[in-house]
């Protein structure tokens, strides 16, 4: 199968990745079973499942975080395989955004130096234009000399945001972004996520078990048991949590 | 609550054996020593049971100058032959035998150098055919006066065989011998306790080792059967009264055995030194420790709180902790005490060439109780803040999110300030002001508070200085981010670096009076010496090197010398205190040493008269025309009038007797210096040439001209601060550990954070140079602090011998320099093993780690 997609609209590909863990058949357990699926570039695509579905480590295997044990994930260009452990960790540096769900930003650092993080790291400057205009979207302006001890959760989160999107990442990927979010704050970072596929053209991959969330995405992707087993362009909450019924009840 | 104790501390065992490391190497020091020094007295004893068993009493003249405050050195006052007879006469006496034996027989080696044994005494003994203790191994004994039998320790170390012949130098300039007989002792030995023997015949032993021919250094008595040794002894007592050191042959085995052991106090004090600091290094590494425990487990201990535990629980199961590392600590460091006392005793057995019988069965348990107090003391002490503060852990703490942030530095900062202040004062007192013996405990109490004080002052100065160090050393992304994580817990930095900072301070201390003593040596010698040549001895043992006073008269007669002055010296007691005294000519020496006079006159003395310095007759109220007693060796207590009066001078230590009164009353009537003064014009390598020549036979001293005399001064302080050296380079090790500690620490707490950086970029590599960065700003920081706090001490220390011959204050920056950079490397070490563990991290279980 030829991965490697020549028109350039596929930020990242996934084929018949599997993971497994267990040494033994008896102990053997397959978070991932066979998925094969594309993230087209300038999309919000959602992974939805509940516990245990693998959507997690899907995220990290798409990521580079973790390795497949079988199958093959392109990211742009790149087949994240065949890389070494410091391959990968330039590869996450220069084509990966990450939010994550604790925000897990350096408390030691300003709000403005871990946004630069990534970019300080690859010993590269900053588009300085690229960068105001991500801050002021996010109403950080005010707050770029904090430390993250001294911003609320959701101004915290936005500092993650603009760090995932200032290096102009293939694609970034949200790790459950609203899990420690009151609902107003997780409303602005999904909208701000949502705006920075229409206006930027950022293609954005968020992880969630949250139909709201999932909603702001243009496609769902439902995974059970380590296999994709639907998906749904233009979701709604109702639609997303419908769909989810039978799944969570499984 | 125990059981849950004793699973956490399982857990975290690394940890625990770093800090425990510390109080293993303290208790370690503190049993080797003690099992050393039992181990040793109890061969030592049943060593000379048997070699004095043959002794009941024995007599010895009592000396004028108390030998354990004159340097150990132990000279036999002569005893007339007739005090022999007298007590052969005493009823009860089987036999009385006159002996001789005396330190300071040396022998001059192939090298054509003196044979040098550190330590133990180079005896000349009056052979004796019928001794028992001596065992005749070939040839024979001395018959006539230029033959002499030595013993096998001897004969080994300068290769000398029967017929050979043997250079010596005694009370006398050297003499020619030949060797006709070698000798052991019983059970095989060579020596009995490391010491050479040289046996001469009974009238050139009395000659060269007592000064005086026909008399004796001591009396051996046996007692007719059923007279015991103490009545024997009494029944002498009275029938010599006075002047006369009457000892069982017990208490002469118990003396001997104990005059043996005297360079054991050496390696014990140096041992129970490095103990010393050890334990206090120590103790801050196991305060650091358990802070950090303590913090990282709030949320355990407050959850334990939760569920019904006591503050007092709370309290016993970090205390519980740390009794269980103190138990663990103090047996490793014990039985490691046993085996360094094993080795040292190996050591001592194969250097002094004698096998020492056997210690006896059973263990001795002085050094396993000390042991244990001191180990489970310290750790105790160390952890009882910690475990204070867990126990104020609040139960709601466990339902917080992260750790509670660090409390104000305020209160620590005041509560610096006051140990600081007594210390510094403590300090002050000591120096300046005479305490006696409490001198030197008031300085080590005020030094140990000082440090504790600046400990507790350091968190509120680290952040600024952290930030600006780590801005010098740093200029990636990967240096920043050390450098911010070496300044996010003050405490935990100012801590870690104080273990580093004690022993820096330590050795710069020592390097700035080192620096300072030999500058001012080197200003003494250029403004005051006004000699140009030097003849002086390189000690080798206990006895001071004298040489031929013949010498003096020969080197006035070369041309171009104006002026030879011999200078005789030895130690002498007044009341109870024994000081160094000069015999010279009074003339000569104010010009050569540019005295100063304050009163009276400088000028050659008369037997009977004294000069003293301003600093003496101050101290001892004295004047000109007053008269003071003091006793020398052979002299006895004799009146002396002061004369006159000079400025305190360190070229000069004691009071100046005359020639006449030194030459009769020291140990040794030869002089000891020499001082060569030049005409105008006359070539100062020239004459040093000849005076060498007039040296050849007088191996033990030298002639030097001022620069090298300055030099060869500095040398012997150069080796006292190398010994110092290697003594604190142990503090410093145990600061490394204290680094790798709160490295080890921190990295574990921070798992989160290394993820996120992983996962956003941060090389593997970066990740160990952001360790390794953290870890020599705190290395550095601790240099620094140990430098400043180092110089204040010896600066100090200094100042305060303003008066006693160290008018310079000298930095050693060259050496502080080599200190810095040696921070560097003790940063870079620190970090190895915790860098490499941080960026092992795995990414994924950081990202999930709670």
């Amino acid at each position: 199968m030829n991965a490697v997609d020549h028109n350039g609209t596929t930020a990242v590909r996934a084929v018949d990745v599997w993971k497994v863990y267990g040494t033994t058949e008896a102990t053997r357990v397959d978070a991932l079973a066979g998925v094969t699926v594309d993230f087209l570039r300038g999309h919000f695509t959602a992974i939805m499942g509940p516990s245990g579905s693998g959507k997690s480590t899907l995220m990290h295997c798409l990521a580079g975080l973790d390795m497949v044990s079988r199958g093959q994930v392109w990211i742009g260009d790149t087949p994240v395989n065949t890389l070494s452990d410091r391959g990968l960790t330039k590869l996450r540096r220069d084509q990966v955004g990450f939010i994550f769900q604790q925000f897990n930003l350096m408390p030691t650092l300003s709000a403005e130096e871990n946004i630069t993080l990534p970019l300080a790291i690859a010993g590269r400057k900053p588009d300085r234009q690229w960068m105001d205009r991500v801050v002021k979207t996010l109403g950080l302006e005010d707050r770029l000399k904090h430390r993250p001890t001294e911003l609320s959760g959701g101004q915290q989160q936005k500092v993650a945001c603009a760090r995932a999107l200032v290096p102009r990442p293939e694609v970034v990927f949200a790790d459950e972004p609203t899990g420690n979010l009151d609902s107003r704050s997780g409303t602005e970072v999904l909208s701000f996520l949502e705006n920075s596929v229409r206006d930027f053209g950022q293609t954005i991959v968020l992880v969630t078990h949250d139909p709201h969330a999932a909603a702001y995405a243009d496609r769902v992707i439902f995974l059970a048991d380590g296999r994709i087993v639907d998906e749904m362009a233009n979701p709604t909450a109702d639609r997303v949590l419908e769909r989810m019924k039978p799944l969570d009840a499984a | 609550m125990v059981n849950a104790t004793l699973k956490s501390l399982l857990s975290r065992k690394l940890r625990l054996v770093l800090s425990g490391l510390a109080v293993v190497f303290g208790v370690m020091a503190v049993s080797g020593a003690l099992a050393l020094t039992d181990s040793l007295t109890r061969s030592f004893d049943a060593l000379f049971q048997t070699i004095d068993s043959n002794v009941d009493v024995r007599v010895i003249a009592a000396p004028h100058v108390d030998p354990n405050q004159s340097g150990g050195r132990v000279f036999a006052l002569p005893i007339p032959a007739a005090t022999v007879d007298e007590v052969a006469a005493v009823p009860g006496v089987k036999k009385a035998t006159g002996t001789v034996a005396a330190d300071g027989a040396r022998a001059i080696g192939p090298d054509g150098k003196v044979i040098s044994i550190q330590g133990p005494p180079r005896l000349g003994v009056a052979w004796r055919a019928d001794s028992s203790l001596v065992d005749l191994r070939q040839g024979r004994g001395p018959e006539s006066a230029d033959e002499v039998a030595i013993n096998e320790r001897l004969a080994k170390l300068g290769k000398f065989r029967v017929g050979s012949p043997i250079e010596v130098l005694t009370l006398q300039p050297k003499r020619t011998f030949t060797v006709v007989g070698l000798f052991g002792y019983q059970g095989g030995r060579d020596s009995i306790g490391g010491e050479t023997t040289i046996a001469f015949t009974e009238p050139v032993a009395q000659e060269l080792m007592i000064g005086e021919p026909g008399a004796y250094g001591g009396i051996d008595v046996t007692a007719t059967p059923g007279v015991s040794q103490t009545k024997l002894r009494d029944d002498i007592r009275a029938a010599l009264g006075g002047g006369y050191k009457v000892q069982t042959g017990q208490e002469v085995a118990a003396q001997d055995s104990k005059s043996l052991q005297q360079f054991l106090d050496i390696i014990r004090n140096f041992l129970l030194g490095f103990a010393g600091i050890t334990l206090f290094v120590g103790i801050f590494l196991i305060v650091n420790t358990f802070s950090i425990l303590v913090a990282q487990r709030t949320r355990e201990l407050a959850l334990f709180r939760a569920l019904g535990a006591s503050r007092r629980q709370v309290l016993g199961s970090v205390l519980i902790e740390a009794t269980v590392i103190g138990l663990i600590a103090s047996t490793i460091g014990i039985l490691a005490g046993f085996g360094l006392a094993a080795l040292l005793r190996k050591a001592f057995e194969s250097f002094g060439a004698s096998n020492l019988p056997s210690p006896g069965a059973g263990v001795p348990l002085s050094p396993i109780i000390a042991g244990y107090l001191v180990g489970l003391f310290v750790t105790a002490v160390a952890a009882l803040m910690p475990a204070l503060r867990a126990a104020q852990i609040p139960p709601v703490a466990a339902m917080r999110d992260a750790a509670t942030p660090d409390k104000p530095l305020t209160r620590i900062t005041i509560a610096g300030a006051i140990p600081t202040i007594l210390g510094a004062a403590a300090v002050g007192t000591a120096l300046f002001v005479d305490l006696g013996d409490l001198r030197l405990w008031t300085l080590i109490v005020g030094v140990l508070l000082v440090f504790i004080g600046i400990a507790m002052l350091t968190p509120a100065v680290s952040r600024p200085a952290v930030s600006v160090l780590g801005r010098a050393l740093t200029w990636s992304i990967a240096g920043k981010l050390g450098r911010r994580n070496s300044a996010r817990n003050p405490r935990r930095t100012a801590i870690t670096a104080a273990t580093l900072m004690i022993g820096i301070a330590l050795v710069t201390g020592v390097s700035v009076l080192g620096a300072s003593l030999k500058a001012s040596l080197d200003q003494l010698t250029a403004q005051d010496l006004r000699a140009q040549l030097i003849i002086a001895g390189d000690r080798t043992g206990a006895v001071v090197p004298t040489f031929d006073p013949g010498i003096i008269d020969q080197a006035k007669q070369i041309p171009g010398v104006s002026q030879a002055l011999a200078v005789y010296t030895d130690f002498g007691q007044i009341g109870t205190t024994v000081v160094p005294v000069e015999a010279g000519d009074l003339t000569m020496l104010t010009s050569t040493f540019s005295l100063k006079t304050k009163a009276g006159q400088l000028r050659t003395l008369q037997s009977g008269e004294i000069a003293v310095d301003d600093s003496f007759a101050k101290s001892r109220n004295l004047s000109v025309g007053k008269t003071i007693d003091m006793a020398t060796q052979r002299g006895g207590s004799q009146t002396f009038t002061v004369v006159g009066i000079y400025k305190t001078t360190p070229l000069l230590p004691g009071p100046v007797l005359s020639v006449e009164d030194g030459k009769a009353g020291f140990t040794s009537p030869q002089p000891t210096q020499g001082y060569v003064t030049l005409a105008g014009g006359a070539s100062a390598d020239t004459v040093q040439k000849q005076v060498e020549s007039l040296l050849k036979d007088n191996p033990e001293v030298s002639v030097r001209n001022q620069a090298d005399y300055a030099q060869q001064q500095a040398s012997q302080v150069n080796s006292i601060q190398v010994i110092l050296y290697i003594l604190l380079a142990l503090a410093i090790v145990i600061a490394i550990l204290g680094i790798v500690n709160t490295l080890a620490l921190s990295i574990l707490e921070r798992t989160r954070e290394l993820g996120l950086l992983r996962a956003v970029g941060l090389l593997r590599s970066q990740v160990a140079q952001m360790v390794t960065v953290e870890s020599v700003v705190i290395s550095v920081f601790g240099a620094l602090l140990g430098v400043v706090v180092g110089s204040a001490l010896g600066a100090a220390v200094v100042r305060s011998l303003r008066d006693q011959g160290v008018p310079v204050l000298r930095f050693s920056w060259g050496t502080i320099g080599v200190f810095l950079v040696l921070a560097v490397i003790v940063g870079l070490m620190a970090a190895i093993i915790p860098a490499v563990r941080a960026a092992r991290t795995d990414v994924l279980r950081a990202i999930a780690y709670e």
